[in-house]
């Protein structure tokens, strides 16, 4: 089990080692954008709690990138998958599913973790500078656990490249936005907000907020993140077996 | 060693294999043949995991597919017909992956790199990108990987497939020399010269079945020793004969328009299943 699950995160981590460079300029590219945009553009006079619009914002991009870049692990999949066909080399390997999805869902998640590292930097760089206490890092990852583990299962599930970019468009995008990432969730509608609890990011965002704006997170959003992570392990492992077919 | 009996598989209403039955010795090199279609790769990808099978039992080295699949997985290398090495690694990278899939020890691991990657010739090209190989070199890749973790039957689907012929005589020549080394070989070919020469004993397989299976002189022998091509009306015909000179004793008086030759494998397979191998 352990070697199965060494040898697929080492795979990820040799291709992330080899585009690295490039891989940290993407995962700067549109924070950079939205800070420069959204912090200039409302200035200091959008305050939010008593915190500016740059510092309300870098929780949200944390949340956000880290979903993210860990659901990019779905793309790389299905390159292996429909480009190098070596998704069949692990699947006549004897490992179990769990080695295979543990070591995808592990690599997601490292690239989050490089993405939070890159967005902590630029904000930094724009003189931000919060608390950013292990619960952020806890809420972070579990975010990131969700979002690996649906890019997984999804990964499985798609039969074509063009397939996984409408699965971005309609499934990432939208929670990007709507997540709690650029605006409070409480100031919309109370239907809309209720709407908007069913959605992970809404669960990190308000945490890894929280967490850095110095105040107690909710702990009940740590068991959401928890139990949907699982949840999506879970299905996972049930389209990876599928998959053989 | 192979065993199979009545492996069924099933893709809807289609029947891709009909109730196969079949023995494989140890050490044995064992061609199976047929045309795009006839269930080749569909009974390769069953037997090395990749593939549910929907009836019947195989059991490889003594491990039943269904219930010890890990176990089966572990006496099998498998050379696939599609090129699926990551290109995005070195050599020496898809070598270390396979290696701790199998979960080879470190030293040892490293060790047999070295040792396959000088088996197939290819010590040089350790840290080149896959990507940047031929698709000749990319084979023997795929055979260094398949032998990696001293799998006891090796798996070869269409190995030569796309290759010069020079390139192709050279992996005939490492498919013997792993057989010599005790490892069992399945071997899956459109190339009928390639099991002629190869192969210990060839099952002939159409729209899932097995209609024929010998050693391959057996198979020719059952046609008789030589044969004649004559371009007729309806296209090219061709006769059986016990031996030359009953041969030529039949074509006395034509001075054109025909050809002597000697029976090969493949009048054997048309004599059995009527179709072309492609």
């Amino acid at each position: 089990m352990i070697q199965g699950f060494i040898a697929v995160y080492l795979r990820e981590m040799i291709i992330v080692k080899r585009r690295f460079k490039r891989l940290v300029a993407s995962m700067a590219v549109s924070p950079l954008l939205y800070l420069l945009a959204f912090s200039y553009a409302m200035g200091g006079e959008v305050k939010f709690d008593g915190f500016t619009y740059t510092e309300f914002l870098i929780p949200g991009l944390v949340a956000m990138s880290s979903m993210i870049q860990s659901f990019a692990i779905a793309t790389d999949i299905n390159v292996a998958r429909f480009y190098w066909g070596i998704f069949e080399e692990f699947q006549a390997a004897p490992i179990r599913n769990a080695a295979y999805v543990a070591g995808e869902v592990l690599a997601g998640m490292t690239r989050a973790l490089i993405a939070i590292v890159v967005i902590l930097l630029l904000g930094l760089a724009f003189g931000v500078n919060l608390d950013y206490g292990p619960l952020l890092w806890v809420a972070a990852l579990l975010n990131s656990f969700v979002f690996a583990s649906l890019a997984v299962a999804l990964a499985m599930l798609v039969r074509s490249h063009a397939d996984q970019s409408l699965l971005t468009s309609f499934v990432i995008t939208p929670m990007a936005f709507l997540g709690g990432t650029f605006f409070p969730v409480e100031r919309l509608p109370d239907w809309a907000e209720n709407i908007l609890f069913f959605l992970p990011l809404t669960h990190a965002s308000e945490s890894i907020r929280a967490v850095a704006f110095g105040r107690v997170p909710d702990w009940r959003a740590y068991a959401v993140l928890a139990g949907v992570g699982l949840f999506c392990f879970l299905l996972a492992l049930k389209t990876v077996n599928k998959a053989k077919d | 060693m192979i065993q199979i009996e009545n492996l069924q598989k099933t893709y809807g209403k289609i029947r891709a294999l009909a109730g196969i039955d079949l023995r494989v010795g140890q050490g044995e090199l064992f061609a199976y043949l047929g045309p795009n279609g006839a269930g080749k790769t569909t009974t390769i990808r069953i037997l090395t995991g990749l593939t549910k099978l929907s009836e019947g039992t195989a059991i490889l080295n003594s491990y039943d597919i269904r219930t010890r699949s890990r176990a089966a997985k572990r006496q099998c290398g498998l050379v696939p017909q599609q090129i699926n090495l990551d290109g995005e690694l070195t050599v020496r990278e898809n070598l270390d992956i396979h290696g701790r899939l199998f979960a080879m020890a470190g030293a040892k691991r490293k060790q047999r790199i070295l040792e396959l990657l000088d088996y197939v010739e290819l010590l040089e090209r350790a840290d080149s990108l896959v990507k940047q190989l031929s698709g000749g070199l990319k084979r023997r890749v795929l055979i260094a990987r398949a032998l990696l973790h001293h799998p006891r039957i090796l798996f070869l689907d269409e190995p030569t497939v796309g290759l010069d012929a020079d390139i192709r005589r050279r992996i005939w020549g490492l498919i013997k020399k792993i057989q010599q080394d005790g490892t069992t070989i399945f071997l899956t070919t459109h190339y009928i010269e390639e099991a002629e020469f190869l192969a210990d004993r060839v099952a002939f397989l159409d729209e899932g079945r097995i209609v024929a299976l010998d050693r391959p002189d057996r198979l020719i022998a059952e046609l008789g020793g030589w044969a004649v091509d004559q371009l007729a009306d309806s296209g090219m015909q061709t006769r059986y004969y016990p031996d030359r000179e009953a041969a030529r004793e039949a074509m006395a008086g034509r001075d054109t328009g025909f050809t002597l030759r000697r029976v090969n494998l493949e009048d054997a397979y048309l004599a059995q299943t009527g179709k072309k191998v492609k």
